[in-house]
């Protein structure tokens, strides 16, 4: 089943009416399917082709790409040089807009280029402090909180105007994220947290990795006792998955990975298991069918660090996307293929062969 | 010092009943400080408001106080600087993120904010500090704001 009004790639689609963006992500989450979403691995290398060749994984399984903007405090290509590149054949993307890194001059000034090479989504965010990356000698910026910078980024798109109330001719026309972690203290709060944060701008919301269902039932209950599932300005909630590779290193993210909570009946299930890495994936699976039956989740943001290649397979295998198969450059026109795909790859081999 | 911010973030409503009658006392000698000058008495009042604030709450002199929207712990302790909530990196300790040993500004936050009478102030979004402020007193913006002065020009902005 395909989704109505796909796009050309490097063409906007109409903004429908009620919708802020023309991207597809705000498309499917306002027509009320279940979204899924992931994020690419940004490569450690100026190098376009790699960009797409990790994009390309994800074909046909997913409604947007995030661009991780120095994930971990770590340098990588930055967020509006990977979702400039992969704008350019079509794919939908989610800036991540880290507070880290840069001054509001600069942050205001990056949503205007990322929307005009494309980006219809930003996720606004906070970000991992410095001593957790490669840098720990970085100046940490934090000029803006996530909630100063939706706030900021709100005004831009809907009241054309930068923080200093200079006038923006033409205002960047993006659907905006934040993320929010349910699991971590103060738990009670969280729930108004996110209610704050909707208040300054949040249209979605991709949370922190769940691995605790029942946390995860109790913060949406009290999430939609605030009302903010209804109405004109509602928020949808993507809940954030993924693979764990085995108990180890579970542990390991436990202990080193800031906000990750994994409850010990996660690592028992793990320990259990003659094959870890499978169990790792069923139990992603698992939790991608409870979390879909959660009343008022809109989707799921796939996190596969390092096992990309899996968010296919536990897409597959759930079937959560209901026979949808998400746009994909070449999905309906081989002509606009992602040249470093694997069918394109393919239909390259085959052609020289044919030709010899 | 880290014991007495517990100590105020325990007291949170003592303190904010004490702080609003002390911001509307300030407000009531707003002609006091226009006479005197609000310029003259930026630096002396600034170092006072230092000392005290800095023995209370570790202030940073923002400039931009918000102590009494933040259940008594100053934010611009958070490592982060975050104005506006915790961020998603809080231990499940409690503890911060950034440093292990400390715990986290805004689960006091929240915690102090639970014992205020007007404790719900947390949920309002707070805008992003005005770094020209830096080191300037927050007591006399108070004074200013309260007493509608409409001249805004005695502080450099």
């Amino acid at each position: 089943m395909k989704f109505e009004d796909e796009p050309v790639p490097g063409y906007s689609l109409p903004i429908l009416p009620g919708h802020v963006s023309p991207g597809r992500l705000e498309r499917v989450l306002r027509a009320g399917k279940f979204a899924v979403t992931t994020e690419i691995d940004p490569p450690d290398s100026a190098d376009p082709a790699e960009v797409l060749k990790r994009a390309a994984i994800f074909d046909g399984y997913v409604d947007a790409i995030n661009a991780t903007d120095g994930s971990g405090a770590h340098c990588h290509m930055s967020s509006v040089g990977v979702c400039s590149l992969l704008t350019r054949v079509g794919y939908a993307t989610i800036l991540q807009m880290s507070c880290r890194d840069r001054n509001r001059i600069a942050m205001q000034g990056e949503i205007l280029g990322a929307a005009a090479m494309g980006a219809c989504n930003v996720l606004c965010l906070t970000g991992d402090g410095v001593q957790a990356g490669d840098h720990p000698q970085a100046k940490p910026v934090f000029d803006l909180d996530s909630m100063s910078l939706l706030e900021i980024a709100r005004a831009m798109r809907d009241e054309c105007r930068f923080q200093s109330g200079r006038r923006i001719d033409l205002p960047p026309r993006v659907f905006l994220g934040a993320a929010e972690n349910p699991f971590v203290p103060p738990i009670d709060w969280r729930p108004h947290r996110l209610a704050k944060k909707v208040a300054a701008g949040a249209q979605f919301i991709q949370t922190q990795y769940c691995f605790d269902i029942e946390r995860m039932r109790d913060f949406m209950l009290k999430v939609n006792d605030l009302g903010l599932l209804e109405g004109p300005d509602r928020v949808f909630i993507l809940v954030g998955l993924g693979p764990l590779a085995s108990a180890r290193s579970a542990r390991w993210i436990r202990d080193n990975v800031p906000g990750v909570h994994i409850p010990d009946a996660v690592i028992t299930r793990l320990e259990g298991s003659s094959d870890q890495k499978r169990e790792g994936k069923n139990l992603c699976m698992d939790l991608l069918h409870q979390v879909r039956d959660i009343p008022g989740v809109s989707g799921a943001h796939l996190m596969a660090y390092r096992q990309e290649h899996s968010v296919a397979e536990i897409i597959e295998t759930t079937g959560v996307l209901e026979g949808r198969v998400p746009w994909y450059p070449g999905r309906d026109n081989p002509a606009e293929r992602n040249p470093e795909s694997m069918e394109a790859e393919a239909v390259q081999g085959h052609s020289v062969t044919d030709a010899t | 010092m880290v014991t007495i911010r517990h100590w105020a973030v325990r007291h949170a409503r003592g303190l904010e009943r004490f702080y609003r009658g002390f911001a509307q006392l300030l407000a009531r000698l707003d002609p006091l400080w226009r006479r005197l000058g609000y310029s003259r008495l930026e630096a002396p009042v600034a170092r006072v408001e230092h000392a005290v604030k800095g023995l209370l709450f570790d202030c940073r002199m923002c400039g931009h106080c918000v102590l009494s929207d933040t259940g008594m712990s100053c934010p611009m302790n958070c490592p982060k600087q975050l104005r506006n909530g915790p961020c998603g990196g809080v231990r499940a300790n409690g503890h911060c993120e950034v440093e292990p040993d400390m715990k986290c500004v805004w689960v006091e936050a929240w915690e102090g904010s639970q014992r205020m009478r007007h404790g719900d102030r947390i949920h309002a979004v707070q805008l992003p500090v005005d770094h020209g402020q830096q080191g300037s007193s927050s007591w006399l913006r108070v004074a200013r704001e309260l007493s509608h002065d409409a001249d805004p020009s005695p502080v450099q902005r």
